[in-house]
């Protein structure tokens, strides 16, 4: 990478729906709920914006949903697609776009209709993958759930231990969604609880798993040095990576399922791009992909917020509680919004954004100054992850 | 002198015991209990399984005829023979062929091997004898069939059995019998059946056989019938055809623990008869079916060479007992399903299936030429074949390397039960094999409670999903069976 996107960028409007099951909304309804909010935000017009980039895996294709949904009119919209990390593809490319200095007033849209297919779960897609398929038969829990499986026989945590170890991921986040009233899951619950849900996939069970939601959110961006002429309070971008896997975990025996090499990459060219040091301390509040309880104890080895093989210290010590040291899913996580794919990554800015200018409400942690994203798409041994870091100031 | 190289056997590792059928059913259960296909098993995946079992320590480029008999074929058109022929690896020009219709198609296939065989047009040829046939739910017929496979290679070299003579009988004969379109096989009542058909034909042929090769009963260490439906015309056969009790092939203790396995039956005979034989031993090997083809064999000193083999006796002691009568109607898609809980599949792409063909049914994987890191990958998201090295990223630079016949040792596994599954919960496990290279693959013939890190599996040749009319193979794991 030549240049870095650090402070070249603001966000100076942001919007995000209620995720949850939107048996009243459709994709394009929430678009309008979430790109209303955030051009109020912003105190910009529909008309004032240049370019706009969509995030979806499977929620219609082209620019035109967003399009249709808004009524802009005959400028470029595109739609991005990378799995998990569409919704931050799109404000990624959003980003490139006005540091480019093309433009100066841009829209990312992240949105998934997951309800609509009259089954539960998140649908393959037709034409997705391999014609023959002949891929082993696992859902989504049980791709991650190999994860656990190794974590647990490699560390040496017995099935309680290292379930009791996921169950306290789960349990603080719903205390922290149960504080949010977009989250779609708005209810505590305990180890117990979680001990004795039913299994879905060894060793995962039910409160180990996400949600799944529909949902929508939407974020305007422009030049950093015009921020202000919009906004007193902007959120500056330090970070937007992407790191993508070539399916060697699948592959090559050295790959342990302990970690995701991908989240390493994307975590350490985040923090290069950022100028981040000791990540632990310098960041504020994390929004990581929690698809599974599992997944987010990974996260926080793979990011260096905690040493290797040792994520339960932190979890045990309550590091990463809304009022512990490093706040991880202030806002309730995919665990409490579900995870409709592509909007996923602009709800988890939109965290940060509110959290960062002191708008989180009865969430509000003190006086944070970075925030970091973070997607997981794909399965575990093959993953497209996206990193992004913002702060409240420049420099 | 043409004669038998080798053999083997397959028996699925599921059993239903008869109560459940009378659990199910009411009326009354024959004792014992009958071997069931698992759900992912047909009469082709088994037969592969015998042969492989067959052809243990035998090179496969050096089999030059294949013979699929069955009367369950897995296609009307179509050659199983050429199916198994890429996943037992043999040689492009061996000459496949599948030997159908009749309970004595492995018996007929025996005959045409050895005709080939004798007249010098082929060296070895692999006979492979498979069924699992349908009968009506609630059937007695239901409790007496069951599933599994036998295998011989026939050659002129390295015999552990010469065949010394043949004789075959045509009868015709509407006994049992399908018509193409039928599920269930058809019976006319059975006491006719068998008076007209297996209790005269059987008695007829083995005679026609001893005198044709001047021997007489005394001459004949074992006798080795297939089985009838009613297993007690099984002692009675050998009776009328001059034999003594003690000179039968238990058949009897067959029939109790696996059934009569039509096509394979015999041949599943042959091999238990094998196991135990002696040099110098003399068989008789009779099958019947619309006729029946009859063999003297005689054993050579050949047979204490032999290597070790799963075959009948190994396969009979590993098994596990399939809980309820419903999972078997459900495995033989013998009950209705609802509607698909989900958007299920997309239509499979056959010419997709085409390309990738050596590599889906041939479990053939490739292995560095720069670095040596061999590696599979059936795809997923993205796309085989693999043109790139996954390790050192040479392009092309490749050599097969064939991961069917590598045990491994399970990595990672989960036990899935959020996937709709024929048999929950769906297991899944990430498998490193013997001499490198790893596989995500399913797992199946195991105990959900005794799954653990570090267990070790083998391949199995199995059916994924049926699409289009279309037979979905690869290859499976399972815990190591036996």
């Amino acid at each position: 990478m030549r240049e870095s996107i650090k402070d070249k960028v603001a966000i100076i409007g942001m919007g995000c729906t209620r995720f949850g099951e939107r048996w009243d909304a459709s994709a394009g309804d929430m678009i309008v709920e979430a790109a209303s909010e955030a051009f109020e935000d912003a105190g910009v017009e529909p008309k004032d914006i240049q370019a706009a980039w969509g995030g979806t895996l499977w929620t219609g294709l082209t620019g035109m949903t967003v399009g249709h949904a808004l009524k802009l009119q005959f400028i470029p919209i595109t739609r991005v697609e990378n799995a998990c990390c569409s919704g931050t593809e799109a404000v990624r490319n959003a980003a490139y776009a006005v540091a480019s200095g093309v433009y100066d007033l841009v829209l990312a849209v992240g949105y998934e209709k997951l309800k609509d297919i009259g089954s539960p779960g998140v649908p393959m897609q037709q034409g997705s993958g391999t014609p023959t398929q002949v891929f082993p038969q696992a859902s989504a829990p049980g791709l991650f759930a190999m994860l656990a499986t190794r974590y647990f026989a490699r560390y040496g945590l017995s099935p309680g231990e290292g379930k009791t170890m996921l169950a306290k991921i789960s349990v603080k986040s719903h205390d922290n969604g149960f504080l949010n009233p977009k989250a779609h899951l708005r209810r505590k619950i305990t180890v117990e609880q979680v001990l004795a849900a039913p299994i879905i996939a060894w060793p995962l069970g039910l409160f180990d798993c996400c949600g799944t939601s529909d949902g929508a959110a939407a974020a305007i961006l422009t030049r950093a040095d015009m921020a202000k002429s919009f906004k007193d309070d902007p959120v500056y971008i330090k970070a937007l990576q992407i790191a993508v896997g070539f399916g060697a975990g699948d592959m090559r025996t050295d790959y342990d399922y302990t970690h995701v090499e991908e989240t390493y990459r994307a975590g350490q060219a985040a923090y290069a791009e950022a100028g981040i040091t000791n990540p632990r301390q310098q960041i504020s509040l994390a929004e990581v992909h929690d698809c599974f309880s599992i997944t987010e104890a990974i996260v926080m080895e793979d990011l260096e917020f905690s040493p290797r093989g040792r994520v339960n210290e932190d979890i045990e010590a309550g590091t990463f509680l809304l009022t512990g040291e490093l706040p991880v899913q202030p806002d309730g996580g995919l665990k409490c919004f579900g995870h409709p794919v592509g909007a996923s990554g602009v709800r988890m800015l939109y965290e940060c954004y509110l959290q960062l200018r002191g708008k989180a409400g009865e969430r509000q942690i003190k006086d944070p100054k970075l925030g970091l994203t973070h997607n997981q798409g794909g399965q575990p041994p093959s993953a497209a992850v996206a990193v992004s870091i913002v702060g409240r100031d420049t420099g | 002198m043409v004669g038998i190289v080798s053999y083997g056997a397959y028996i699925p590792w599921y059993r239903l015991s008869r109560e459940e059928f009378l659990r199910a059913w009411g009326g009354f259960a024959i004792p014992g209990e009958r071997s069931v296909a698992n759900y992912d098993e047909d009469s082709l995946t088994m037969a592969v399984e015998a042969s492989i079992d067959c052809l243990a320590d035998t090179d496969a480029g050096t089999v030059e005829g294949l013979i699929f008999a069955t009367t369950t074929a897995p296609y009307a058109e179509k050659q199983g023979s050429a199916i198994m022929a890429l996943a037992l690896d043999l040689r492009r020009d061996v000459r496949t062929a599948d030997m159908t219709d009749s309970l004595r198609a492995g018996a007929a296939g025996m005959a045409w091997a050895r005709d080939a065989i004798e007249a010098g047009s082929l060296s070895k040829v692999l006979v492979a004898a498979s069924d699992c046939r349908l009968a009506g739910p609630s059937s007695m017929l239901e409790q007496m069939l069951g599933d599994g496979a036998a295998a011989l290679l026939l050659g002129k070299d390295d015999l552990i059995a010469t065949i010394e003579g043949s004789h075959s009988i045509s009868d015709e004969f509407a006994g049992l019998w399908r018509a193409s379109t039928d599920t269930f096989v058809r019976s006319w009542e059975n006491r006719m059946v068998l008076d007209e058909g297996y209790s005269s034909v059987l008695p007829e042929a083995i005679a026609g056989l001893m005198k044709k090769c001047d021997l007489a009963p005394k001459d004949f260490a074992k006798l080795v019938l297939d089985l009838p439906t009613d297993v007690r015309r099984h002692g009675r056969v050998a009776t009328q055809a001059g034999f003594e009790a003690a000179q039968l092939q238990d058949g009897a203790s067959l029939f109790m623990s696996v059934g009569a396995t039509g096509v394979a039956s015999g041949m599943m005979g042959l091999v238990a008869a094998l196991e135990e034989a002696k040099p110098g031993d003399r068989i008789l090997f009779a099958c019947y079916g619309n006729g029946a083809d009859a063999f003297v064999l005689r054993v050579t000193d050949g047979i204490a060479k032999l290597g070790p083999r799963r075959g009948m006796k190994n396969h009979l002691a590993s098994k596990k007992m399939l809980t309820n009568y419903e999972k078997y109607l459900k495995w033989r898609k013998l009950v209705a399903e609802g509607p698909p809980l989900g958007p299920g599949r997309g239509l499979t792409s056959l010419s997709a299936l085409h390309r990738d063909s050596r590599m889906l049914l041939g479990f053939y994987g490739k292995k560095c030429l720069r670095c040596g890191t061999p590696q599979f990958f059936q795809g997923g998201i993205g796309y085989p074949p693999i043109r790139v090295c996954i390790a050192c990223q040479a392009k092309d630079q490749f050599e097969d390397y064939r991961f069917a016949g590598r045990k491994g040792v399970v990595f990672s596994f989960t036990q899935d039960n959020l996937i709709p599954a024929m048999d929950p919960p769906a297991a899944v496990a990430v498998v490193d094999f013997d001499g490198g290279g790893r596989a995500f693959l399913d797992l199946t013939d195991r105990e959900p409670d005794k799954m653990e890190v570090g267990m070790k599996v083998e391949p199995t040749f199995r059916k994924l999903f049926f699409d289009q009319g279309i037979h979905n193979y690869f290859w499976k794991i399972r815990p190591i069976r036996c």
